[in-house]
């Protein structure tokens, strides 16, 4: 009844092309966003923005990245954590030795290194494919984080290896409280989630289409896979970069080479296998769903059964919980929870007359 | 229908979120990061078990501290930063007067709310890990790393070796495996060691594992062809047991493997069987039951059956005492605090603050609280957030620890001059103005 297109006519090619071609997306897209940018920082507590909704952005982000380039592109790839450190680190040199550097140019050059390493590990895509590409992906994983340990340059030579983000000012406003860093990451979360969406849709989306769904044909067709595939591994890395900056410098403040390890790598790799292979918004929903439900099932637990329970069996059964929702979302839709959010808005052109 | 089960599911997790817990006035409440799943779950259980034990005993035994119930309140964090943030956020402003120390008892989440603590005004307290400068109280006012930090720590370990030597000027000549963990935790090891092969004239031979350690075959071949007089094992987890195995299987003699502190667990040694005998470790608590505090423990908390160990034969193990320590330390600046601003009423975390550097744990006061022997004393200042830097040295003989040193301190000096400069170059790089101590 409410979501219903009839009635919207294109009337020009522009009008077709839109990112959101259905008006009630539209709105709901602006209410959305003036609801995340107005709303949330004057409603949200400091512990709902930096606790809950920073770190979901960033790892959407870092979730989205992956996306581009397994979701689009279809390479697998495990070492996206080693691409977010490259990002991190890679900023925290450029602001540290250079004066006066801007931070978003800083976050910019971060990415583009990320890029050029995701380049170099993009290589192997052009001879193996599969498994076999994810074990040399898994190669750059400990491969980076090894090298960020090993020469004390990166971190400017602190005894422990850690680099400390410095405080970010642009445009002499202080980025430091938590509605700040909040607003900030927002801010090129949105802009690089929409660059995305165009992305791929636009011909270099559906070149890395054709590549993920036969690369043979793909090349019969005239599309180069070389240039393809190296382009979704700079693409995604630049995105992961950007994430793992903004995790250094708006979420955690100080961080170390360990933290991003093969864990991480994982935890991204499921965000996207939950929320939706091939999907923007399921990347979002994905880093939602894996960062916010163990934090979930343990406030849960410990207003309900923590005071009757040992707090190591407590533990034990939020794990096992959220072990078992995984595999039950995976049973009910295997395409993730973005193919959910699809079923339902077709379900919704209907209702209430199915018929 | 479907809707508004969907909207009743979303504000029943809003209220759980934002619940504020009703607690009355006369409680102090800490938040405990802990975590008892994953890898280091074992070691995360025995530690935050032994400090909940402490604080049910002190509850039960003296009614509280001056009257003041102490409360707690777990947060798993798997030993995920992410996770450790998200705790630290959740507990911070819980109890009448919001969270009074934060313990991780992990280096990662220790960097990831370094700065938060300072803006909260939360006293961090990490004992035996952490960032080592921040034993810098006129940079770092709100971190304590207390009895001793890892530069300290492998100073200490080479005046031991030392003195099996018969004095320091017998290291002249000597070769010192030093097999670590390779990461950042392993990497502290490397500039203390350095400077220390330079005064002493021994030479470091640094020899990484690669995460998590569990193959080490490569590592030992290469040892048993440089014959180090003495291997230094700056382990973790499953590799301590796996090296403790190599040694024995390649030849090199146990007895002359000397462990850190997280290499000198039961969880380290029973793994390896037969091999750890006469392995030896450093630690600043010794194992075992038959201390008084301990004793009050068993009568107060365990014969009530509250007891928080679900195995109760792990009570009195190294990292259950670790536990026990951090309680005392713990429940002593709330004493020092109360009676500074005022007894019988929680304290706010810069008064608690307050209580931690001006902490003085002496051998009187160790042994009135039935810890004689069980850690070393303590003193911190404005400037020293460290304290003691004692360590005893505990042998494994097949079935218990045993004690095997008196305790033994690092080179101060030497330390506490490396310390100075580090934490110099962070509070330039940061922008930091050091206190100024002789005003406080």
């Amino acid at each position: 009844m409410f979501y219903r297109e009839a009635g919207q006519f294109k009337a020009s090619y522009q009008n077709d092309q839109q990112i959101f071609p259905i008006r009630q997306d539209q709105i709901g897209f602006i209410a959305l966003m003036g609801f995340l940018f107005l709303v949330v920082p004057f409603i949200a507590n400091q512990y709902w923005l930096q606790a809950v909704l920073i770190p979901v952005l960033i790892f959407g982000l870092a979730a989205l990245g992956l996306n581009i380039l397994t979701g689009y592109a279809g390479q697998l790839s495990l070492g996206s954590a080693a691409f977010m450190a490259v990002g991190a680190f890679g900023t925290y040199n450029f602001m540290l030795r250079i004066d006066g550097i801007p931070f978003l140019v800083a976050l910019l050059l971060g990415g583009l290194c990320a890029a050029a390493i995701g380049i170099l590990f993009g290589l192997p895509s052009l001879r193996i494919k599969g498994f076999y590409l994810a074990v040399a992906t898994l190669a750059a994983q400990f491969f980076i984080v090894w090298v960020l340990v090993k020469f004390g340059w990166f971190s400017n030579y602190s005894s422990s290896g850690v680099i400390t983000a410095q405080h970010v000012n642009i445009l002499g406003v202080d980025f430091r409280s938590p509605e700040m860093k909040y607003l900030l990451t927002l801010t090129v979360v949105v802009v690089m989630a929409l660059l995305a969406k165009n992305m791929v849709r636009s011909s270099t989306g559906r070149k890395w289409m054709a590549v993920r769904d036969m690369d043979v044909a793909a090349e019969v067709i005239g599309i180069r896979l070389m240039r393809t595939k190296l382009q979704a591994f700079a693409i995604s890395s630049f995105y992961c970069g950007v994430a793992g900056a903004l995790y250094a410098y708006m979420y955690l403040g100080t961080v170390e080479p360990e933290g991003f390890n093969l864990d991480m790598s994982f935890r991204i790799l499921f965000m996207i296998i939950i929320g939706g292979v091939g999907s923007i918004m399921g990347s979002f929903i994905g880093a939602a769903f894996i960062v916010l439900l163990p934090v979930f099932l343990n406030v849960a637990f410990h207003s309900t059964i923590g005071a009757y329970v040992p707090a190591d069996l407590a533990s034990n059964l939020e794990l096992i919980i959220f072990g078992a929702l995984i595999i039950f979302f995976l049973i009910v839709e295997p395409h993730g929870l973005a193919r959910l959010w699809q079923l339902t808005k077709e379900k919704l052109r209907l209702w209430p007359f199915p018929h | 229908m479907k809707f508004r089960k969907t909207l009743m599911a979303v504000a029943a997790v809003a209220t759980v979120f934002t619940a504020s817990y009703a607690v009355a006035q006369q409680e102090q409440y800490v938040g405990l990061p802990s975590y008892r799943v994953g890898p280091f779950g074992a070691s995360g259980a025995a530690l935050y078990g032994g400090w909940i034990d402490y604080m049910n005993m002190i509850n039960e035994r003296d009614g509280g501290v001056n009257g003041v119930k102490l409360t707690w309140e777990e947060c798993e964090t798997e030993y995920n930063n992410a996770r450790g943030v998200e705790c630290y956020e959740r507990m911070k402003n819980r109890g009448p007067t919001g969270n009074s120390v934060f313990q991780p008892l992990s280096t990662g989440i220790t960097y990831s709310v370094l700065d938060r603590v300072a803006e909260d005004k939360i006293p961090m307290v990490t004992i035996g890990y952490g960032r080592t400068d921040a034993a810098d109280g006129t940079v770092f006012p709100w971190v304590f790393p207390m009895i001793s930090t890892y530069w300290n720590q492998a100073s200490a370990i080479m005046n031991y070796i030392g003195q099996k030597e018969g004095g320091m000027e017998n290291l002249k000549g000597k070769k010192i495996g030093l097999l670590y963990h390779d990461s950042a935790y392993g990497a502290e090891s490397h500039a203390v060691m350095d400077r220390l092969a330079e005064m002493h004239g021994f030479s470091v031979q640094k020899i990484a594992v690669a995460s998590p350690g569990n193959e080490q075959q490569a590592q030992w071949l290469q040892i048993r062809r440089e014959r180090p007089d003495y291997v230094i094992l700056w382990g973790w987890g499953v590799m301590n047991p796996t090296a403790i195995r190599t040694a024995s299987r390649t030849g090199y003699p146990v007895d002359k493997i000397v462990g850190v502190w997280w290499s000198g667990a039961e969880e380290d040694v029973v793994p390896a069987g037969d091999a750890a005998k006469g392995y030896t470790a450093a630690g600043f608590n010794p194992a075992g039951t038959n201390f008084p505090v301990i004793q009050d423990i068993m009568t107060h908390v365990y014969a009530k059956n509250r007891g928080n160990m679900s195995d109760q034969s792990r009570v009195g193990s190294v990292l259950y005492n670790r536990g026990v320590v951090h309680g005392i330390i713990y429940v002593e600046a709330i004493r020092t605090a109360q009676e500074n601003f005022g007894t019988g009423r929680p304290m706010t975390g810069e008064e608690m603050r307050w209580g931690f550097e001006n902490l003085n744990i002496d051998e009187a006061r160790l042994a009135a609280l039935g810890a004689d022997g069980f850690m070393p004393n303590l003193q911190i200042t404005c400037e020293d957030h460290e304290g003691s830097g004692l360590l005893k040295f505990q042998q494994w003989d097949g079935e218990k620890w045993t004690v095997v040193s008196d305790w033994i301190s690092g080179d101060r000096e030497l330390v506490r001059s490396m310390i100075k400069d580090s934490a110099a170059a962070y509070a330039a790089e940061k922008g930091i103005t050091p206190r100024d101590c002789s005003a406080q």
